[in-house]
């Protein structure tokens, strides 16, 4: 039986500015035709070298350093470009990461679907316009005329990549390169693209790479798995398997880390009996004035209590209101109807002068790391920055201070010294976090504090802020799409969906036993719950 | 008009005494004459007027399409304008189509070569281009096509052969800063996921850069070719002193010379109804090429 | 308490932690540049302008102004380095001194461009709404005016010689410095490191002079580095036209100016002043060009 791909001891490097960084390091595996291989791995493991070298397209300051890759018989580690060439497209093909930036933007969708088929079947075929609406129709979009007249801008997350996977099928390859094809898009939106995917490549007996972080993903839809670490293959095998019984420990941290399968830390309750709510929503609702006379409800009617030493968490997916809340509870929007109270006092149309001194014990911590920090100030900087505008400490005192926060985000003193740009970013959440406790508040917003981050290093923050919150007694309002990252730290749930109160309650009741039907869909579309219910 | 303002507001407001530099201009000592007679100067030229009140004359008149007396060749600006505007207009017409093929060509052919040391090279080339003055670029082509060479004049205004060497000269910093900037839309695009995606087709290298590269990389372009006219202009005037070539370059040059204030405000009011005009066009080519442009709902 | 008594031997490395030293990541900064041949030459050329431009008589000893009717129009030799020109002057002294009235006046006009562009930009992407519409109007109308005509313009009111050339030029490039520095304010407020320290209790004016100012000062320094070397050819370009400073004073424009006269017989007198000329704004855009693809 010939084989589809089969890597012996691949080994890749990057070559920039006289550094040298190796991204494979003696990697083997093969594929079979009509199979499906999850590579699992986080940032840096050279999980995406690897797609690139499948499709024979390594940046230029990558080189292979040894060994064989063979896509059907031919080796292409050091194959000419037109032969490569001959590959792309027709034997394997791609679905991007991110569908946002992947189509071109000022070519109509139907010209880039043709442009695949015209390079399979020649320049004058026939049926190429049916053909277009065609592949349109088969991956699930409405009104196939329509899409193939617009604009990839004039389409949705998940409308583009339908699309990219219509432009990989056209090319009728043997295998499709999945690049972390969903991680972009919306949880529910994901599962349904995926199962697509796995659909229409099933019935056609393509091939499938999928290139994941996630191992729910890998454990739902890979007959085998991949599991690299930095450039190494740590393990491998038959999906179920290697994920019950792991055999490397890096493996079981992974899965540790992995919301969906480890025992997940819950939250130490906390009692609220006879304690006044920190932060109170009544009825509070957002409209935004549009042009044309139009408006947008962003929000409505959402009442929540935050109490001392308590998680209350927001979950829903992008358009459901949720960050204008939190923009809201920080006094960045006004609320269009409805009350807000801090500690007791109503917040809901105070001036920025009039809200300062309330800043001291609400504070915020950001989404994304690598822009929460001022790439000029260092670290110690950024950290006592809140200090220095409310004049709190001078000079040795601040000093101190700073090593103190630096303790309680577990992170050494001497990187008070560094610039935002030579942390990681995990630590650059950290120090994120100690310039929001600098103050030493009542209250911490966050959004979506680990989205941006490394499966394990979100389970290392999660656990921080677990600790620091028994610790500290702070109050959280955790904003995240992320089921699993609110099952380990709320008390209470809010979900919302499109400015809509969908569900509210104790944490354990609405993940444990959801009411609505849109709470269930959130959970049901969490990878990973195929092997966890099995 | 905003530009009209502002040139009137500067030419009128900054000198200390308009009427001496305009007595001057048309061959008058000041202190020649009686005060009776500097009085009817004084009206002569409007100077008798409030500051705003001859300001919203003038406007008015330019708006009918007077723009007044010359003072040093005592005919009607319109007329010399009407005069010399064919020779400016071929000779810029001409330059920016040169600047456009030369620019557009060594940036796509920068971005396609990949032998490195000619990259490179074709790469540092705009960052020359427009290190060279203009006219010290338009001496160096005398010297060698004109003098050493002998293929065309070295200067005049009559036939095509003496509207070569003045329309390289002037092409070749409009050029440049094309070739830059079309260079870095080519290194930016390439750097973008649907690049990728386009290889992954199997399209060639030559396909992928003309279909997905060219019309993203030369979006920023478009903006900078109504931005050049700007320069397009005030390279006339040191190209046709050069070159001598009766156009309004020339014209403008020499009205400064003499201080010839309503000449030199009609000229700059020309040239800047002139820009706004092409970048009107421009706006109106834009969403031809970006169909963003258009289609964009206005939600935020 | 956990936390804490994890953390103990780290506790004995915070001791010996001080706040930063900032000259040595300078030097970490500056080390990987001296590596590039080409910016090295760029910076030397330069350096050498602007000492030249400062103390002429270090690097010449010949009187720039010394006619020397036997010696005129001399082909470059060792004694003449780029000839002589049709009073017998030395040219190469000539371009010397005339790099004092160039550099001067294109200094003046990017310190003008950049001071009032500056301020015009960040008071227009700080405060925004009408101020910033009326500012943006205003930069709109400037920028519609072609460079040299607006010089001209104003050449023409405010009359000949280094200094008006040096204004002119400067309220011609007003508006690119305007337009950049808005913009790379408005791109640096909306960024999530302004919000958190706005969130944090920074007033405005420390906002902007610690956040926003240092991080948008990279491409305005760029381009102030390039305007230098486009002020010094307009500048040229309108002594070039004769309305730079008056003879026997020379600037670079001026040189070529009157060499034009004589480009059949001596073609040296115009083409070695202007080849001078091109390699010092050459090296300006190269050193521009290095700064802006390391902060990228």
């Amino acid at each position: 039986m010939s084989r589809l791909i089969d890597v012996q001891d691949l080994r890749v490097s990057y070559h920039s500015a006289g550094r040298v960084t190796e991204a494979v390091r003696g990697v083997s595996f093969h594929l079979d035709p009509g199979e499906t291989l999850a590579i699992v791995g986080e940032s840096g493991s050279g999980k995406t070298t690897i797609a690139s070298a499948l499709l024979g397209l390594l940046p230029a300051t990558a080189r292979i350093d040894g060994g064989v890759l063979k896509v059907t018989d031919h080796d292409i580690s050091h194959a000419s470009e037109r032969s490569k060439q001959q590959l792309r497209g027709r034997v394997v093909g791609l679905v991007p990461q991110d569908p946002m930036v992947s189509l071109n933007p000022t070519l109509s969708i139907g010209k880039q679907i043709a442009e695949s088929l015209v390079l399979r079947h020649g320049k004058r075929y026939p049926g190429l316009d049916a053909d277009v609406l065609e592949l349109l129709e088969q991956v699930g979009l409405d009104n196939p005329a329509l899409r193939a007249a617009q604009y990839p801008h004039e389409l949705s997350g998940g409308m583009r990549q339908r699309v990219l996977i219509a432009i990989a099928l056209a090319g009728e390859p043997r295998l499709i390169i999945a690049d972390e094809p969903t991680s972009a898009l919306d949880v529910t939106v994901q599962k349904r693209i995926l199962d697509h995917l796995e659909q229409l490549v099933k019935a056609r007996g393509i091939a499938l790479v999928i290139i994941t972080h996630d191992l729910g993903v890998a454990a739902d839809r890979a007959d085998r798995v991949l599991v690299m670490r930095q450039g190494e293959l740590v393990e491998s095998g038959v999906a179920s398997k290697v994920l019950s019984a792991p055999g490397h420990s890096y493996t079981r941290d992974l899965l540790a880390a992995a919301p969906a399968f480890g025992e997940t830390p819950r939250p130490v309750s906390v009692s609220t009996l006879g304690a006044q709510p920190l932060l109170e929503f009544e009825g509070v609702g957002k409209r935004f004035q549009l042009p044309h006379g139009q408006h947008f409800q962003a929000l409505q009617d959402l009442s929540l209590e935050v109490y001392p030493g308590q998680t209350l968490a927001i979950v829903g997916e992008s358009g459901s209101g949720k960050s204008t809340s939190l923009r809201i509870a920080l006094g960045l929007e006004q609320p269009s109807s409805g009350r807000v109270r801090f500690a007791g006092q109503d917040i809901g149309g105070l001036s920025w002068k009039a809200f300062r001194p309330l800043r001291q014990r609400m504070q915020l911590v950001q989404q994304n790391p690598f822009a929460a920090l001022d790439p000029k100030f260092s670290i110690y900087q950024s950290v006592v920055e809140p200090l220095v505008s409310f004049g709190r400490l001078k000079g040795r005192e601040l000093e101190q201070a700073a090593r103190r926060l630096m303790e309680q985000v577990q992170l050494p003193a001497s990187y008070l010294d560094r610039l935002p740009r030579e942390l990681s970013g995990g630590q650059r959440q950290r120090v994120a976090i100690a310039r929001a406790l600098a103050l030493k508040p009542d209250l911490l917003l966050l959004d979506e504090p680990v989205s941006a981050l490394d499966v394990s290093v979100q389970a290392q923050i999660l656990d921080l802020l677990r600790e620091l919150q028994a610790e500290l007694g702070v109050a959280y309002v955790l904003v995240s799409h992320d089921l699993a990252v609110v099952a380990s730290l709320a008390h209470q749930v809010v979900v919302l969906k499109q400015g809509q109160v969908v569900e509210q309650g104790e944490a354990g009741r609405v993940l444990e036993q959801p009411q609505a039907s849109y709470t269930r869909e959130l959970l049901e579309a969490v990878p990973g719950r195929r092997l966890a219910v099995a | 008009m905003g530009a009209y303002s502002i040139t009137y507001f500067i030419l009128y407001l900054l000198p200390g005494d308009p009427l001496s530099i305009m007595l001057s201009a048309s061959g008058m000592e000041i202190d020649a004459l009686s005060p009776e007679q500097l009085a009817k100067a004084k009206a002569y030229y409007g100077l008798d007027q409030g500051l705003l009140e001859r300001y919203v004359n003038l406007l008015l008149g330019v708006l009918q399409g007077d723009l007044g007396q010359s003072l040093t060749l005592n005919r009607p600006v319109t007329a010399i304008l009407a005069e010399r505007l064919p020779q400016t207009l071929a000779l810029a017409g001409f330059a920016i189509v040169l600047s456009l093929i030369g620019g557009v060509g060594l940036a796509y052919l920068a971005a396609y070569v990949r032998w490195q040391p000619l990259k490179t090279a074709l790469s540092r080339l705009p960052a020359l281009g427009f290190s060279v003055p203009v006219f010290w670029m338009g001496l160096l082509l005398i010297q060698i096509f004109a003098f050493g060479l002998g293929w065309f004049p070295a200067t005049g205004s009559t036939g095509f052969d003496s509207l070569v060497l003045p329309a390289v000269t002037l092409a070749i910093p409009s050029a440049a800063v094309y070739a830059q900037v079309l260079q870095r839309g080519f290194q930016d695009v390439w750097r973008e996921p649907y690049i990728v995606t386009a290889y992954a087709k199997g399209l060639s290298r030559a396909q992928v850069q003309a279909r997905h590269g060219l019309r993203n990389a030369a979006l920023p372009l478009l903006t900078l070719i109504g931005l050049q006219v700007g320069n397009t202009v005030s390279g006339a005037v040191l190209v046709e002193t050069i070159f001598a070539r009766n156009g309004v370059g020339r014209l403008v040059q020499e009205a400064v010379l003499r201080q010839d204030i309503p000449l030199v405000l009609a000229v700059v009011t020309v040239s800047a109804a002139a820009f706004v005009l092409v970048n009107l066009l421009v706006d109106l080519l834009y969403p031809i090429l970006d169909p963003r442009i258009t289609h964009a709902p206005k939600v935020s | 308490m956990t936390v804490l008594q994890r953390l103990i031997p780290v506790a004995g490395e915070a001791s010996q932690w001080r706040p930063r030293r900032r000259l040595q990541r300078l030097l970490d900064q500056a080390g990987p540049l001296l590596r590039r041949p080409g910016f090295v030459v760029a910076l030397v050329l330069v350096l050498f302008t602007l000492a030249a431009a400062l103390w002429p008589g270090l690097f010449t000893q010949v009187d720039p102004y010394a006619t020397q009717p036997s010696a005129k129009l001399l082909p470059p030799s060792a004694a003449h380095w780029f000839g002589t020109d049709e009073l017998g002057r030395d040219l190469y002294t000539r371009v010397l001194y005339g790099a004092r009235l160039s550099v001067e006046a294109a200094l003046l006009a990017v310190g003008l461009a950049l001071v009032s562009g500056l301020g015009l930009g960040i008071v227009s992407g700080f405060i925004g709404g009408r101020v910033d519409a009326l500012i943006m109007r205003l930069v709109d109308v400037l920028l519609a005016l072609p460079g040299l005509l607006l010089a001209l313009a104003i050449v023409t009111a405010i009359g000949f010689g280094t200094i008006p050339v040096a204004i002119a030029v400067g309220v011609g490039i007003i508006p690119g410095f305007a337009r950049t520095t808005r913009a790379e304010v408005l791109r640096i407020k909306t960024l999530p490191y302004v919000e958190a320290a706005r969130l944090g209790g920074a007033s405005w004016g420390r906002t902007l002079l610690r956040h926003v100012l240092p991080n948008a000062w990279g491409p305005v320094a760029v381009l102030a580095t390039l305007d230098i070397g486009a002020a010094i050819l307009a500048t040229a370009g309108l002594s070039f036209l004769g309305f730079g400073a008056a003879p026997p004073a020379a600037e670079w424009g001026t040189l070529i100016a009157n060499g034009r006269h004589f480009l059949i017989t001596a073609p040296w007198v115009s083409l070695l002043p202007g080849l001078f000329l091109v390699l010092v704004v050459f090296s300006l855009n190269h050193i521009a060009r290095t700064f802006e693809e390391i902060q990228r």
